[in-house]
């Protein structure tokens, strides 16, 4: 775990330490965690690493890289006794009462903390707390070095070497680690290549940082991280861009948004890559920033309406604006995919934190009846996968597709195999190229089923009307009774077919023995927390099950009934307070969640907290209601 | 229909109040798309909601009846996403300028190619009259509890001070001088505003059609009325900007003549400036917009297969 001020360079450490173990063949799962706020707060970064796949956080730290006094507070106690501290001496005398980042309900917690501890009121008092569990603390002239760089360097202002501190950090954790340092060049080299002249200075600080800790700390951390020679293909990435890749690749051509964490990142990144290769060519998207959330979505419905495959991107506060524009596009059947990346509510709520408080509204969002389809991501290959899916859900239902993923997915990293989309293919639904002449166009004919074949605005001869209110076949108004009975059938029939034409495979994943005994089920990004907790118990001996739901709306209900009838237990882990999937299975199926865990604090699931709840569960000690908490 | 010989015309019954201002609007936009030998399908009408909202169902055109306020978002992305589309927005002054006020203002800073009419009447018609953001200061129609506490806005001088490259205001019954402005409109490049002052005769009785033609001020010796509505161009007022050193002095002109109101009230073209649209300039970032905009970008073989090559996509995040 690296820590520090935000803008002190924490993600860009994290981003190169990242780096350096994945090109050593190693899998990583990271996490960053940052307050509203552009410079001075505290921000840190997670990342555990392993020679088989990490799948989630855990709640303990085995090198905590600490930039400044505020994290060593924040972080040391879950510093794990075969652990190391990395702190700035600079650090070590400072009053932890006296640091003003800190924020007054903290300290008080804090106050009662260190009086349970029996502990002093320094960063030195916290660091003996640490080695007397069994860590390492290492105790680092970070100004000496830096002095050392700037002589090297020729500079005088010390301030212009200050922004390699992060790197220096890294240098002294992969050398106590005893990692290879040529991977770690290659990281900084990479993660600076549009910036020469800064990588030589951060090169210089890698080098510099690597012969002072195998100086001053010989016996290193006593943990080495070791390189490996996976024979597959990997990638590192972050769960907003494997959704910005999943939009290109699924023939996404316009994206619009306003600006909003954290949804803000996919349009950053797909603005930067809006020309592409294609075969034989090139493609491009147009990517749109709007006025307002009303007007993202609305020209998002535009622009599919000229035959686009169009989406927009935002978070809670701009999708309660999007309400509108999304009855418009189930009133007027148009095929419009929303990603929508939730945080912690209501109102602004905690913006730069995690939070799965949006689920029913998704699913509810907008006055009147219409179809609609919810498809929740749980990992960020699914992100990618999803990504794509949804405009073909969008397209062959003509409805809007709500892709409903998370702040824990946008911006965690993690490595893995190469994503291929071999059985990946667009499918654009019912479309005419051109009607006929003397033939008559009805854009909303009522026919079989409740699909009518579209005709994109500029077609020959195929001239037709939408409108918001209640209209006939031609896309007219009318308030005519029988005319407004069939309208309604005729989108509501289309959850039906959703529902029978998706394969259950699309819908669902089980994890774990069909027959077992008790039955976890989630959705969205705890999965990962639960799958690694799943593994540890059913290792243990235990019977447990895991149904993660991704076809929230229309959900399969029949088939979750089969799955959860007849359980000992079926636990419910959601990261809001009133378990809301618990609550629509029970609304659709009649089955009640026996237990539900629930967080939220702003701070994703880890598995080993999932993993401790899950355990007096099945050791039937707990109680129906289990409030995770943990995080900072 | 009486008038089966025009090609933008549709059967559906037009449900305007008798006498309604609409009526001389929908005469004029027809008429403006007949004459620029535009066909049905080549035109994307989009509307907001009120009593003009309806106007797409009664012309023969692709129409987007959209919601209230957001009719330029949706043209804005239509014509964004096939740029050969003519997109012609179509809204009230309540739509435009209350609830969608915000989309009016940004619509100026893009100056993408979309004509916008704005038919003004002063109230919010279908909900009986109450009043709209361009009702003045101290005036209480008759539709009206009490009279009006809110100054107006000024659709002519917000489209100046927004960025809208060509700003005119004409009038719903001088058919043929408002179907020209809409053709002048259309065939600018880039956005047009075009306020239309439009009677309400159920609802506004005090900007009516007698007012605007000053029936109520005849000529003491002819007993002629004395209209209040007169033409720009026939006073030689030149809104054109030829050479980029003029802008700011015409648009200020511009603005000054926007503020005319009462006795003689100006109708015609308020000011012209061609710049580069916006389209133009998502060209310069993304080469192949015209040629390939993204309706008309090929998606995936015939199969189904993506044509993205997903590899290259991926070439910056590989690792091992």
């Amino acid at each position: 775990m690296a820590g520090g001020p935000q803008g002190s360079g924490v993600d860009t450490a994290a981003v190169i330490f990242s780096r350096a173990c994945g090109y050593g063949g190693l899998h990583i799962y990271g996490k960053r965690e940052y307050h509203s706020n552009i410079k001075g707060l505290h921000s840190y970064f997670h990342i555990r690493v392993s020679s088989r796949e990490v799948l989630a956080n855990s709640s303990s730290v085995d090198l905590l890289a600490a930039f400044d006094s505020e994290t060593v507070v924040r972080h040391f106690h879950e510093v794990s006794p075969r652990g190391g501290l990395i702190v700035d001496e600079r650090e070590t005398q400072k009053n932890i009462f006296e640091i003003p980042t800190l924020p007054k309900e903290f300290k008080d917690d804090l106050k009662i903390k260190i009086e349970k501890l029996k502990l002093g009121e320094t960063i030195s008092d916290l660091l003996k707390y640490i080695e007397g569990r069994g860590g390492k603390v290492f105790i680092v002239p970070y100004m000496g070095l830096l002095r050392g760089i700037a002589d090297k360097l020729g500079i005088d202002n010390l301030l212009r070497v200050m922004p390699t501190l992060n790197v220096l950090s890294i240098g002294i954790s992969f050398s106590i680690l005893r990692y290879d340092k040529g991977l770690v060049e290659r990281a900084v080299r990479t993660t600076f290549s549009d910036r020469p002249r800064i990588a030589e200075m951060n090169l210089l600080a890698l080098r510099e940082a690597f012969d002072y800790a195998e100086k001053a700390f010989p016996e290193g951390l006593g943990t080495s991280l070791r390189v490996l020679r996976p024979s597959e293909e990997r990638i590192l990435i972050q769960g907003h861009q494997a959704i910005a890749l999943g939009k290109i690749f699924g023939g996404c051509r316009v994206q619009t948004y306003y600006p909003i964490t954290p949804a803000g990142d996919e349009s950053w990144f797909l603005e930067a890559h809006e020309v592409f290769k294609i075969k034989g060519g090139e493609g491009s998207m147009l990517v749109l920033q709007a006025e307002d959330e009303l007007a993202a979505i609305n020209m998002a419905n535009g622009a599919a309406l000229a035959g686009a495959r169009a989406a927009t991107s935002t978070s809670g506060p701009g999708f309660s604006l999007m309400v509108e524009g999304l009855g418009w596009a189930g009133n007027s059947e148009v095929p419009v995919v929303i990603t929508y990346y939730q945080r912690g509510g209501p109102s602004t709520g905690l913006p730069t934190r995690h939070g799965q408080d949006d689920l029913r509204f998704s699913v509810h969002a907008g006055h009147g009846e219409f179809a609609r389809i919810v498809l929740a991501s749980g990992d960020i290959r699914e992100c990618f996968y999803d990504a794509a899916m949804a405009f073909n859900y969008a397209e062959r239902y003509q409805v809007p597709v709500i892709h409903l993923v998370d702040k824990a997915l946008a911006d965690s990293y993690k490595t893995y195999e190469i994503f291929e989309a071999e059985g990946y293919r667009i499918q654009r639904g019912k479309i005419l190229d051109e009607v006929k002449p003397g033939e008559e166009y009805k854009r909303f004919k009522i026919g079989d089923n409740a699909i009518s074949p579209r005709v994109f605005l500029g077609t020959l001869g195929g001239v037709h009307w939408y409108t918001g209110d209640e209209h006939n076949e031609f896309g007219h108004i009318t308030e005519h009774p029988r005319m407004r009975d069939s309208m309604v059938e005729k989108r509501m029939r289309k959850l039906e077919l959703i529902d029978r034409e998706i394969p259950l495979e699309e819908k669902i994943n089980f994890y774990g023995e069909r027959g077992a005994e008790n039955i976890v089920v989630s959705w969205g990004s705890p999965k990962g927390a639960i799958l690694e907790a799943l593994k540890a118990l059913n290792r243990e001996g235990h019977s447990l099950g895991f149904l993660q739901v991704r076809m929230i709306h229309p959900l399969p209900w029949k088939e979750i009934r089969e799955i959860l009838r007849d359980r000992d237990k079926v636990i419910d882990v959601e990261m809001n307070y009133s378990g809301q999937l618990g609550g629509i299975i029970r609304e659709k199926t009649g089955i009640p969640m026996s237990f539900f865990i629930l967080k939220y604090n702003g701070r994703p699931m880890t598995s080993t907290e999932v993993q401790e709840a899950l355990i007096e569960i099945l050791k039937g000690r707990a109680p129906e209601r289990r409030v995770l908490t943990y995080g900072s | 229909m009486a008038h089966e010989s025009s090609s933008f015309r549709t059967d559906v019954f037009i449900d305007w109040c008798p006498g309604c201002g609409n009526f001389g609007i929908l005469m004029a936009l027809q008429g403006a798309l007949e004459e620029l030998g535009l066909e049905p399908h080549q035109v994307v009408l989009v509307s907001g909601i009120g009593c003009s909202g309806k106007t797409p169902h009664f012309v023969n055109a692709y129409g987007v009846h959209t919601l209230h306020g957001r009719l330029l978002p949706y043209a804005i992305g239509i014509k964004l996403a096939n740029p050969d589309l003519e997109v012609i927005a179509v809204g009230g002054d309540g739509d435009g300028l209350g609830i969608g006020a915000g989309h009016f203002l940004s619509a100026g800073r893009r100056n993408v190619d979309v004509t916008y009419l704005l038919h003004n009447n002063g109230v919010y018609g279908l909900t009986k009259g109450q009043a709209s953001p361009t009702l003045r200061l101290g005036v209480r129609t008759k539709s009206l509890a009490r009279v009006n506490i809110n100054n107006a806005l000024n659709p002519v001088a917000t489209a100046l001070i927004s960025g809208y490259t060509f700003v005119a205001r004409g009038y719903a019954f001088d058919f043929r001088h408002l179907k020209d402005l809409i053709k002048r409109g259309i065939g600018h490049r880039g956005m047009s505003l075009i306020e239309i002052l439009q009677p309400c005769p159920t609802y506004n009785d005090i900007t009516t059609k007698e007012w605007y033609g000053g029936e109520d001020r005849r000529d003491p010796e002819t007993g002629r009325p004395r209209p209040r509505i007169y033409k720009l161009e026939e006073e030689g007022f030149d809104p054109e900007v030829r050479d980029p050193d003029e802008a700011m002095e015409k648009l200020l002109r511009a603005l000054s003549k926007s503020y005319e109101w009462g006795d003689r009230i100006p109708i015609g073209v308020f000011y012209k400036n061609e710049q580069s649209t916006y389209e133009e300039r998502i060209a310069e970032r993304l080469p192949s917009y015209f040629e390939r905009p993204p309706a008309r970008q090929r998606l995936s073989d015939e199969t189904g297969v993506p044509l993205v090559d997903l590899r290259s996509l991926l070439e910056e995040f590989r690792v091992f």
